[in-house]
């Protein structure tokens, strides 16, 4: 099973990644350049994919496209752990003070929030664009990691050699750091894939409605919004975007799940 | 218990209040005047100025807030800015639609998932649990709007068994019925992906634990082991679960409400802060800040009453 879920999503994931790095460079046709007389054309070995209703190549438009996904997703991870693993971390250190109490609070607190219907609030009164979509989805991504830090680093606290730190002198934020951190790196590498695949699929909702990645760069969500009114005369159009969405999630997801069996020794099936 | 209780109502009554504050905060700083967004871009500044006044946007900003909450506690949300009828009516009518679109959602994933979940358990490690696993894992990584796409595709245009979008209202129960299947099904779809996989995960616990040995050695299988002894045990994840879900779905269902043109909530919250309609923003996302948290603090105290050894946790 483990096996399988990494040998599965990594090459998944690698495509969905080589695809957004490859688009930097190169498309096989250009996403900006307007064709009508060749619109809505199926599959064929000029168009790989088809085309939109714009005559657009529709490989190229799913490359690009990733490269929007992947950046939203991956700087709002970033934003999560940047500011999440030292609140986490901070917390731990000091388990059961106030600084610990006002982190794990705040933490409930932002989880009571629906995550969509703030991304949305944050996107539509501060202006649809990239930067508040990746802003929207990295604030849901603090509390995750400042939570999983501290759950992680709270039964390190009790070690033998964390003690003897402690005897030596060092101060908490040092440990913290220096010892600590290092012992959670596998689990935030984890939990990174997962949030990076959540946020693959707030981003696709949030351009869906239009508050992504605005024109003229395309974006999976809203190629799948603009596909749905001539899902029945082309239905590729729709099938393109949505499939690009869901090989990539999924591949994310089964690369931390086998990662996590992986890493973690408890995890693996045991003969029941 | 009884000081279990009180310590829980007052931390709920802190989340309440944190949670309008910032909810208030949020949309208070956001750029947008309403009074100029509604009169135009030519309305001259006395007008503007008027039309502020009377929506009591000249007050200052900890007595508006203060206006505000005290209205939502009695039930009063306050006149929608566009539309100039109250909040809690326009709340009311959506909620005829999100409510049942979310109930219907909750119990397909629910049906769907226990057989899933119980199947997956009994078959540990062999081809029944291989399929849900595998299907779980799509299920979770598929978005539900596509889904909905796919689904009106198939049902709507290619078999014209049921409809694409709209929303014919509840005088025409059944055709109102017809027109929530699609939405509840893409909904519900992916929740029970996730909701399969906890119960799986409760129930492979549970039978690691001797009661079951116990049931087992008395000849039972261990399948009867599970139905009879293990569900019910497994089912307090599993209710958890349910009660997010549920508030989850409530809010969730913006995007698939907007997908199929039906007017709920989330359509009415998308609305409004198009229109900046900032009161209907306020009060309606309050309304589901406040469900997630209720629906929380009655799965603790759920838990607290199964459980007596969380009483003293924390």
């Amino acid at each position: 099973m483990r096996r399988a879920a990494i040998l599965l999503g990594l090459p998944l994931s690698a495509l969905v990644l080589g695809a957004a790095l490859l688009s930097l460079v190169w498309t096989p046709g250009d996403v900006t350049a307007l064709d009508i007389p060749a619109r809505l054309q199926p599959p064929s070995s000029a168009h790989w994919l088809g085309t939109d209703h714009f005559g657009r190549d529709l490989l190229s438009m799913v490359m690009v496209g990733a490269r929007a996904s992947l950046m939203v997703a991956l700087v709002a991870v970033g934003l999560g752990l940047l500011l999440g693993v030292p609140l986490g971390l901070a917390a731990a250190s000091r388990a059961g003070g106030p600084l610990d109490e006002l982190v794990m609070r705040t933490n409930d607190l932002i989880f009571a929030f629906p995550s969509l219907v703030i991304a949305i609030l944050i996107t539509a009164l501060a202006g649809p664009g990239a930067l508040n979509a990746i802003l929207a989805i990295g604030i849901f991504n603090i509390p995750v990691f400042a939570r999983v830090t501290r759950g992680a680093a709270l039964p390190l606290w009790r070690r033998d050699f964390i003690l003897a730190a402690r005897l030596a002198g060092k101060h908490r934020s040092r440990i913290s750091a220096e010892h600590i951190l290092p012992n959670l790196i596998p689990l935030l590498i984890v939990q990174g894939t997962i949030q990076i695949s959540l946020g693959i699929l707030a981003e696709a909702g949030l351009s869906y409605v239009g508050l992504g990645a605005q024109p003229p760069l395309p974006s999976w969500g809203r190629m799948l919004a603009e596909a749905q009114t001539m899902v029945a005369l082309a239905p590729h159009v729709a099938l393109v975007p949505g499939a690009a969405i869901l090989l990539s999630v999924l591949g994310l997801n089964l690369l931390g799940d086998g990662l996590r069996d992986h890493l973690d020794p408890r995890l693996r099936p045991a003969r029941a | 218990m009884m000081g279990y209780l009180l310590k829980r109502l007052a931390s709920l009554a802190v989340s309440l209040l944190a949670a309008s504050l910032v909810i208030f905060l949020v949309v208070e700083v956001a750029p947008g005047d309403p009074a100029s967004f509604m009169l135009g871009m030519n309305a001259r500044p006395d007008t503007v100025a008027a039309l502020r006044a009377e929506l009591g946007l000249d007050l200052p900003v900890h007595l508006r807030y203060l206006d505000w909450l005290g209205g939502m506690l009695t039930g009063d949300f306050g006149i929608s800015y566009t539309y100039r009828t109250p909040v809690a009516q326009m709340v009311a009518d959506r909620l005829a639609v999100s409510l049942p679109l979310a109930a219907g959602a909750l119990a397909l994933s629910t049906l769907i998932a226990l057989p899933a979940g119980l199947i997956a358990a009994a078959r540990r490690g062999r081809a029944p649990d291989m399929a849900v696993m595998g299907a779980t894992q799509l299920g979770i990584a598929l978005p539900n709007f596509w889904l909905a796409l796919l689904l009106v595709l198939l049902f709507a245009l290619k078999l014209h068994w049921l409809p694409a979008g709209g929303f014919p209202g509840w005088e025409d129960p059944a055709a109102a019925l017809r027109a929530l299947i699609l939405p509840a099904t893409a909904l519900a779809l992916p929740q029970a992906a996730i909701l399969a996989r906890v119960l799986r995960s409760a129930l492979l616990d549970i039978l690691a634990e001797e009661f079951i040995r116990t049931a087992r050695a008395k000849g039972l299988s261990r399948g009867q082991a599970l139905l009879r002894h293990g569900l019910r045990n497994a089912l307090i994840p599993v209710l958890t679960i349910l009660g997010l879900q549920f508030s989850f779905l409530l809010a969730g269902a913006i995007i698939i409400e907007q997908v199929f043109f039906l007017p709920g909530l989330g359509r009415l919250i998308f609305q409004a802060i198009t229109q900046r309609d900032l009161i209907v923003v306020e009060s309606v996302v309050l309304l589901l800040v406040f469900a997630v948290i209720v629906v929380n603090f009655l799965t603790d105290l759920a838990y607290a009453a199964a459980d007596p050894r969380l009483r003293h946790r924390r």
